[in-house]
């Protein structure tokens, strides 16, 4: 990776220009072409190394969500696990080195919904569901500082 | 929670899959969804503004740059210290979540979560033990919880049917 790549990633997970043209906006600041930053973006994206230029949603501000946990016995695991995902309003459903094992976010349009989610989970698989909802976000999103060796 | 206007998710919802990486983004955008270029930018400044945004930019794969390790740190916290020690926390750079949730007694006694992000598992510990003395905090009981499996990596995010997505989604 080049250090106009690693400027790239660095210095626009916020305030990425909100003019007509961005990445020519972009290019003047690092004295690239408007093409060339738009090829690097795409670069950068084809390989992984970033999964969108976009808007991160505070949590909570539109729709609801939590984070849910269970202890889920390790021969059911797998089971339990596929049925969790199986909602389309699940994500990042892990498994964690913990005697509760299964954690994983449900986000849906309303508390409604959500509260339906969690309670198909556990009357279909039997096991308690911990609801953890946020009390209080104390983060500030400012991108995440990377360190390049 | 505030009200959204329509317009606004159905802004918020064309821009999940994320921006175009054309030389007019937000022209395309808008003509996606009926909107004039300047009115999609005026919308996405205001959404920043009032903080429904909270970061708009590159999301990058902590995971595919070297940042392989993450582990959910929990934290019981007294009460009366929560906000003070939750603001602290939320600042240190290695932390990129930190979030007060419900005790779940008595299987779960912790009440404060900071996702830690490190190369590798000990980097991860080294950086909890960090947090647990400086912010004072070695006698509250505390856990890393790292991840094994993972069985879901990324659903549909907030306002694409309703997702959350502080977390970029892992692919590998």
């Amino acid at each position: 990776m080049n250090d106009a790549d690693k400027r790239l990633l660095d210095e626009f997970q916020r305030d990425f220009p909100l003019v007509a043209r961005p990445y020519a906006a972009i290019g003047e600041r690092l004295g690239l072409s408007e093409e060339d930053v738009i090829q690097a973006y795409e670069n950068l994206s084809d390989q992984k190394f970033i999964s969108r230029i976009g808007a991160v949603i505070a949590p909570n501000r539109v729709g609801a969500s939590t984070l849910a946990a269970m202890c889920v016995p390790e021969d059911r695991l797998e089971e339990v696990a596929d049925f969790v995902s199986s909602f389309e309003e699940v994500n990042h459903n892990y498994e964690r080195e913990h005697v509760i094992n299964l954690w994983f976010v449900v986000a849906a349009d309303n508390v409604m919904r959500l509260g339906s989610v969690l309670s198909q989970i556990e009357r279909k698989t039997n096991i308690p569901v911990m609801n953890l909802p946020i009390i209080e976000d104390f983060h500030i999103d400012l991108g995440f500082k990377l360190e390049w060796a | 929670m505030t009200d959204i206007s329509t317009q606004d998710l159905t802004l918020i919802e064309s821009i999940c899959g994320g921006l175009p990486m054309d030389a007019r983004p937000y022209h395309i955008l808008g003509e996606r969804i009926g909107m004039s270029e300047g009115e999609v930018i005026e919308r996405l400044q205001n959404l920043i503004d009032i903080g429904v945004i909270r970061r708009f930019g590159v999301v990058v794969q902590h995971r595919r740059l070297g940042y392989t390790a993450n582990g959910m740190s929990v934290w019981d916290v007294p009460d009366e210290r929560v906000q003070d020690v939750g603001k602290r926390m939320g600042e240190f750079p290695f932390v990129t979540l930190c979030y007060q949730r419900p005790r779940f007694l008595p299987d779960w006694p912790y009440n404060l979560f900071a996702m830690v992000h490190g190369a590798d598992r000990d980097t991860v510990r080294a950086q909890v033990d960090d947090l647990a003395r400086e912010l004072d905090l070695d006698r509250a009981a505390h856990d890393v919880l790292f991840s094994r499996r993972q069985f879901k990596q990324c659903g549909a995010r907030y306002g694409c049917k309703g997702k959350v997505d502080n977390e970029p989604c892992k692919l590998d």
